[in-house]
């Protein structure tokens, strides 16, 4: 098949466009090595962890040493290995929910900006009335409705994010409507879902993508939020969120800063890497740009 | 090759009307309406090539889209083949409009960005099951040779292509699913002039080679001169001139196809001098089109009756191809 290999290569170029332009971004370069070695140590967190995460000990709030290397929280449990499974914990609700909230979003979109008419008014009036909600209240009583648990508030933040995208999508979806391309694909007879899936949609990846890259990042801030405030992840499971609910009072604050500012630090982290990484993928993946 | 005497209708345009309502005021009985298409009723011989041409806004791209079906009219009908088609069933339309094609003006948008030129002309041949898998490499290359392009090039992606190859591609993918009728809205507008007359013969010789029927639309009356066997003048959603391309220049009667001649530059030193009519003014909001005659507005030949009755398309002489709506002229030529 000679046209498969001219395919491949043709493929190639633009993905290698792609992350040339990405390249760049220094920032956002450094950013992506962070998020994988995190990610990897994430991942890794049973192999890695010197300690069991939930493993009582008599060695109560022990400052960092070389048996301990992040100390030990109140009940004596070895922070290194807490903050490891935090982090997983942390990271796979912030993409699951990102996932899920950003495929209804597509779906949604899609369908309100082709089809249009009283379809596209019932879903963004939807849109618009979770829109209109302040967010975090939506949220919490979300959480307080179905109870606080990992799945929980992974679907709590799929189902209350995907207005964003939604409206993302359609906008970008109404202007794709009007095109040539999806005309001459009309004129052609080609079927409704033909046009949808593989003409539209694979021309708004690139905004979705870069959206669901902030999506991505305010949902690891709501997790650590809804577990700070008890309602999110719960213990002895350990997140970041809740990690830092374990740091609440005045003392710990100011004499234990290893119970805290490990997992504080690492949030902050992972947020402004998630978007120079998203801010670069939208220079990088955008078309007009040249080179 | 479209022959006069043994033509016969492949298309059939009655009484047809688009409106589009005016965006921002839909509360409201009245809701103000662009008038783009306002009654217009045309045949396109089979093997020919109709030419319409007129201002920017006049409706002849409208038009061209209610023939292909892309959108429905208001009122009135497009007729393919004595079958209705502004109100067919959509599973029937979706057979039957593959044989009604189109090439757009703005070859940048007319391709998918994201696909290669092989996957552009292969998915709707694969839909329609116009080709076998199997023969797919065969066909492409036959189409892509067809209207001029290395078949080497069919893995690259639309941008890598010069307007010209864009505009060719566009065409092939029209040509992709055997159609009978390609209307061409401006296809070559956007081109260098250079590029446009070989667009222009490209069209030609596909014609002839595939039997294809055209409607040519463009604003320029060089280009449809020379592609076209009739040239319908449009006028604010009006058709006011039809006739053969031949006699239509030797023989303009209404007042704006003559103002619209006189408009474009002539290569003929010696008749610069001629009398001209230079229209006055802009052309009216088709919201509210002039009453009567819509070109009284500008017309030098205007008279009192021209602003209370609406002039009718008729022959310029009994039984004649040559259609004009401008009863003031056609008196002035009866005596």
């Amino acid at each position: 098949m000679n046209h498969n290999s001219g395919a491949s290569e043709y493929k190639n170029s633009t993905f290698r466009m792609v992350i040339k332009r990405f390249r760049k971004h220094k920032l956002a370069v450094a950013s992506l090595y962070f998020l994988s070695f995190i990610t990897i140590l994430a991942i890794l967190a049973p192999i890695i962890a010197p300690y069991d995460p939930n493993k009582v000990s008599t060695a109560f709030s022990r400052p960092p040493s070389l048996k301990h290397w992040l100390g030990t929280d109140q009940i004596g449990r070895d922070m290194f290995s807490r903050l490891l499974y935090a982090t997983r914990i942390s990271l796979f609700v912030g993409f699951a929910a990102t996932v899920i909230s950003t495929f209804i979003g597509v779906i949604l979109g899609l369908i309100a900006g082709y089809f249009g008419g009283v379809v596209d008014i019932i879903i963004m009036r939807i849109t618009d009335t979770i829109m209109s909600f302040p967010y975090i209240l939506l949220v919490l009583v979300a959480a307080a409705i179905f109870g606080p648990g990992l799945w929980n508030i992974i679907l709590i933040l799929g189902f209350v994010d995907w207005p964003g995208a939604a409206r993302l999508v359609r906008g970008n979806v109404l202007s794709l409507r009007e095109t040539n391309f999806v005309k001459g694909n009309v004129v052609a007879g080609m079927p409704n879902r033909y046009i949808l899936f593989s003409e539209i949609l694979p021309n708004t990846i690139g905004p979705v993508l870069v959206y669901a890259t902030s999506v991505f990042a305010i949902s690891i801030l709501d997790e650590s939020a809804l577990s700070f405030l008890g309602m999110g992840v719960r213990p002895p499971t350990a997140s970041l969120g809740n990690i830092l609910n374990g740091a609440e009072s005045i003392t710990i604050l100011t004499s234990k800063f290893w119970l805290w500012v490990p997992a504080g630090v690492l949030i902050i982290l992972l947020v402004v890497s998630i978007n120079f990484v998203g801010d670069a993928l939208r220079d990088a993946i955008d078309p007009s740009a040249k080179e | 090759m479209y022959n006069e005497e043994e033509r016969k209708p492949l298309v059939i345009v009655e009484g047809l009307k688009k409106y589009y309502p005016l965006r921002g005021s839909t509360i409201g009985k009245n809701k103000p309406v662009t008038h783009a298409v306002d009654g217009v009723d045309f045949e396109i011989f089979e093997g020919e090539t109709l030419g319409i041409v007129g201002e920017s806004g006049c409706g002849k791209s409208t038009i061209g889209r209610q023939i292909v079906a892309l959108e429905k009219p208001t009122s009135g009908r497009v007729l393919y083949q004595g079958e209705s088609i502004s109100d067919m069933s959509s599973g029937r339309l979706r057979k039957i409009r593959t044989q009604l094609q189109m090439v757009f003006q703005d070859s940048t948008s007319s391709l998918n960005p994201r696909k290669q030129v092989y996957d552009i002309l292969a998915a709707p041949m694969l839909y329609h099951g116009i080709i076998e898998k199997d023969k797919l490499d065969e066909e492409i290359n036959r189409l892509l040779d067809l209207v001029g392009l290395p078949k080497s090039m069919k893995h690259r992606y639309p941008h890598e292509f010069s307007g010209g190859q864009r505009q060719r591609i566009g065409i092939a993918k029209a040509l992709s699913v055997k159609p009978r009728l390609i209307v061409c809205d401006e296809p070559v507008s956007a081109l260098d002039v250079s590029v446009q007359a070989q667009i222009l013969n490209l069209l030609k010789q596909l014609q002839n080679e595939l039997k294809l029927t055209y409607v040519f639309i463009a604003h320029g009356l060089g280009a449809v001169r020379y592609v076209s066997n009739r040239i319908a003048i449009m006028y604010l959603g009006r058709i006011v001139e039809i006739a053969n391309t031949q006699e239509l220049f030797d023989d303009p009667i209404h007042p704006y196809t003559q103002a619209l001649f006189d408009a474009s530059p002539l290569p003929a030193p010696k008749l610069r001098g001629r009398q001209r009519i230079v229209l006055k003014g802009e052309i009216p909001s088709s919201v509210n089109p002039p009453k009567g005659c819509r070109f009284h507005t500008r017309c030098p030949y205007a008279i009192e009756s021209c602003r209370i009755d609406d002039p009718e398309l008729i022959p310029i002489k009994p039984g004649s191809d040559h259609k004009a709506a401008c009863p003031v002229i056609l008196a002035q030529r009866e005596a």
